[in-house]
């Protein structure tokens, strides 16, 4: 004990030193997790903007084909495959696992564990700056000879291999560069998440006084690194296909492309669970803070959490279904598929239980996880329609699929978001987001997602195919049923991203005029509440202690109805 | 920059000192490469009876010339561990450069067998089984040669007898490059 006040001391004095230094030092350079957290937030809200900007262009062509899109213009073929490639890849690589994992996963597992910094900071500096350098490979394939890349997120052989092809034979290449670069980001960030979590807890706290969100960080990293491996080797084999001419996924030549899907889909799978796990957590600390209650049946729900990591390594072939793998094994992947429903259903009832005979408090934060989980359960409740091979074979390709898996990561990567955004806002800059624009954002955002993706689902059942240019060639699809929903889909879309200027406006205004929101504005229990706010570099002067677990609110007996993990007692 | 350790680095609640833990995550997620390249090997060699005609041009003698070159370097680092352990600084980093001109010869031993190999025609190119010959091959041997870079970075510091703990873990490491090597050896140059 004596040498950990005599070590906090020093971090102290060094702190002072850090006082004078450059801009550079202090917010490009820096090794703090928290300015590492921030660099990925605003990097990956950057991405969003791309993301979201790029859907827009392709919903007006979708909602009014050949017509002259504002801010873009007339929508070519080869246009609109990579903006539906990139707006895919960006949403997931380059927006979901910067501001769920590492955005949070820096801010956060060093603040909740009670401890100064990252295990290996200057590791974490490494892993942001491999991330921007993807970021800006990515950007660089729209600018070669051909344009961006067209083939799909998914990188199918052998649309991807062949220039003939895809027409785009630099942006292939470099739109896998970039994806591996950002995974070489991951797995450094993702070790530092994971031996910082094993290692670093503030004396006192346990495995189960760990908080929710810092071990659905934690598992989603190591599920990560346990299924980025063959599709990394995958991606060498991919380019060594595009670049020098071996054969690995060419049939004609002794290859076979149903390899790469195996390899893609042994990590796409995983991968929802990867950004689906952080969001979890995040929806878990908010419920329970707002409805003054012990989180219901925490072990359980770390269990449930772990049952999900494992059951995602046996579910990736029923992405196959009709890519022609052996119909036995459509059967397996069926029943892994409908299993791994078990564990989430129960997340979603823990979640419930806790929120059962609360006292709840609307906050922006809580309508946010409120959100997701309604938004959730209907994303993982259309997808037992396709987990399930026989009606899958009917609703493969369609919209109904891209309903469904937006139904799961919209509620993810944006309502996931922007529920520990806004949660955690005043202890990332001292201040309070404004409350009104708060809520009117986030029931305006709600409602235009809905209007977005529930006509898509009816486009989809009615047989409407994901990614066709223009629907007018195909007079079956041309119909006016279905371009009445393509359109009020596409306005509802265009509603959704303009709000956003609300949430820009509150921010922006919150960081000068928001109320000072002190150490604890929600009087919330967990660790980095008892940090300044802005927590200083360093984060606290003296190291804090635990003496309990997370969730102990309305503990019967007590003045106040929370009971903080650093208080003796 | 960075003003020396973070306290963060210096706690071990999971009882192990926090570089070993971290290599051996590193491992972990490099077992995983190798297993989807090795996994998709095997699938394919299951698959393709022509896998064993072409596996009969590799020269079994080389291979296992190699593998003794690598696991000869492992004892090495093994040695090197030993003197950290014992605080005698000078004596790993002796042993450290040992490994490191093992991690050489490999590669110097491997460059003269992909040359011959290529003037008779078998490039990367020629069939399926070469292409995961040289791309296996050389995933690996990259890994040799990164490895021999850390290796030489730490006998420095080991010979001013500082950060000894990182003796053990570039040991950790070289292991796991030998038993890639371990793997990679029977399948493409003794299943034929």
């Amino acid at each position: 004990m004596a040498t950990q006040t005599m070590t906090a001391g020093a971090a102290g004095e060094a702190h002072a030193a850090h006082a004078e230094q450059t801009f550079w030092q202090r917010y490009v350079f820096s090794t703090d997790h928290k300015t590492i957290a921030m660099q990925y937030l605003f990097t990956g809200m950057a991405m969003a903007v791309l993301g979201g900007f790029f859907s827009y262009v392709f919903r007006m062509q979708m909602a009014y084909p050949g017509a002259e899109v504002p801010f873009w213009g007339i929508v070519t073929p080869a246009a609109y495959n990579t903006l539906i490639t990139n707006h895919g890849a960006i949403m997931i690589f380059w927006v979901a696992m910067p501001v769920l994992i590492a955005a949070f996963g820096n801010y956060l597992i060093p603040l909740m564990l009670g401890c100064d910094d990252m295990v290996f900071p200057r590791l974490n500096r490494l892993s942001y700056q491999i991330f921007l350098l993807s970021v800006l490979v990515l950007f660089s394939s729209f600018f070669v000879k051909g344009g961006g890349f067209g083939g799909a997120w998914t990188v199918y052989p052998p649309l991807s291999s062949k220039a003939e092809y895809n027409l785009t034979p630099g942006g292939s290449t470099i739109f896998l560069i970039a994806v591996a670069l950002e995974f070489v980001a991951f797995l450094m960030g993702g070790i530092n998440f994971i031996t910082t979590a094993m290692n670093s807890r503030a004396p006192g706290m346990k495995m189960y006084d760990i908080p929710m969100v810092v071990w659905t960080i934690v598992l989603a990293s190591i599920l990560f690194m346990g299924s980025v491996g063959p599709l990394v080797a995958g991606a060498v084999m991919l380019i060594f296909d595009q670049t020098i001419g071996t054969a690995f996924f060419d049939p004609n030549r002794g290859g076979d492309p149903i390899l790469w899907q195996h390899l893609f889909w042994f990590f796409g799978h995983p991968e929802v669970y990867v950004v689906l796990l952080p969001a979890l957590g995040i929806v878990a600390e908010i419920i329970t803070v707002f409805s003054r209650k012990k989180l219901f049946a925490y072990r359980t729900a770390i269990y449930v959490a772990i049952a999900t990591c494992v059951l995602s390594f046996t579910v990736w072939a029923h992405h196959q279904f009709i890519a022609g793998i052996d119909p036995r094994m459509a059967n397996i992947f069926t029943v892994t598929t409908l299993l791994i429903s078990v564990p989430v259903a129960q997340m979603m009832l823990v979640y419930i239980a806790t929120l059962y005979g609360g006292s709840i408090t609307f906050t922006t934060p809580m309508l946010w996880a409120l959100g997701f989980i309604a938004t959730f359960l209907l994303g993982g409740v259309t997808g037992i329609f396709l987990g399930t091979a026989g009606s899958d074979i009917y609703f493969h390709d369609t919209y109904f699929v891209l309903a469904h898996f937006h139904y799961t990561f919209y509620p993810i990567a944006i309502i996931g978001s922007f529920a520990g955004f806004t949660f955690w806002f005043p202890k990332m800059f001292g201040r309070m987001l404004n409350e009104t624009l708060g809520k009117i954002h986030f029931w305006v955002t709600i409602t235009a997602f809905s209007g977005t993706f529930l006509p898509l689902f009816v486009t989809g059942i009615l047989g409407d195919n994901r990614r066709i240019p223009d629907h007018r060639i195909y007079p079956e699809l041309d119909t006016p049923m279905l371009n009445g929903l393509r359109e009020f889909a596409t306005i509802s879309m265009v509603i959704m991203l303009l709000v956003q200027f609300v949430f820009v406006f509150n921010v922006v205004w919150s960081l000068r005029r928001g109320k000072k929101a002190g150490k604890n504005p929600w009087k919330a229990n967990t660790l980095e509440w008892t940090a300044d706010s802005p927590p200083p570099h360093g984060n606290w002067k003296d190291l804090p202690r635990v003496y309990r677990g997370p969730y102990e609110y309305s503990v019967p007996g007590r003045s106040e109805d929370y009971w903080p993990q650093d208080v003796p007692n | 920059m960075s003003s020396g350790r973070p306290i963060a680095t210096t706690r071990s609640a999971a009882g192990m000192p926090t570089g070993r833990l971290a290599v051996w995550w590193v491992i972990a997620s490099e077992i995983v490469i190798f297993g989807g390249l090795l996994a998709s090997y095997v699938m394919y060699r299951l698959a393709h009876d022509a896998f064993a005609e072409q596996a009969a041009h590799t020269n079994t003698w080389i291979g296992a010339f190699n593998t003794f070159v690598l696991l000869t370097s492992s004892l090495m680092a093994v040695q090197a561990h030993k003197a950290a352990d014992e605080g005698d600084g000078p004596r790993a980093a002796r042993f450290l450069q040992l490994t490191a001109a093992g991690g050489l010869l490999f590669a110097v031993v491997k460059a003269f067998e992909w040359t011959d190999e290529i003037r008779h025609g078998f490039t990367i190119t020629s069939s399926t089984f070469w292409s995961f010959y040289y791309t296996a091959a050389g995933l690996h041997a990259a890994h040799v040669l990164a490895g021999v870079v850390i290796l030489l970075i730490v006998a420095a510091s080991a010979k001013r007898s500082v950060e000894l703990h990182r003796v053990e873990l570039i040991g950790i490491y070289w292991h796991f490059v030998d038993v890639v090597w371990i793997f990679l050896f029977p399948l493409l140059y003794i299943a034929k």
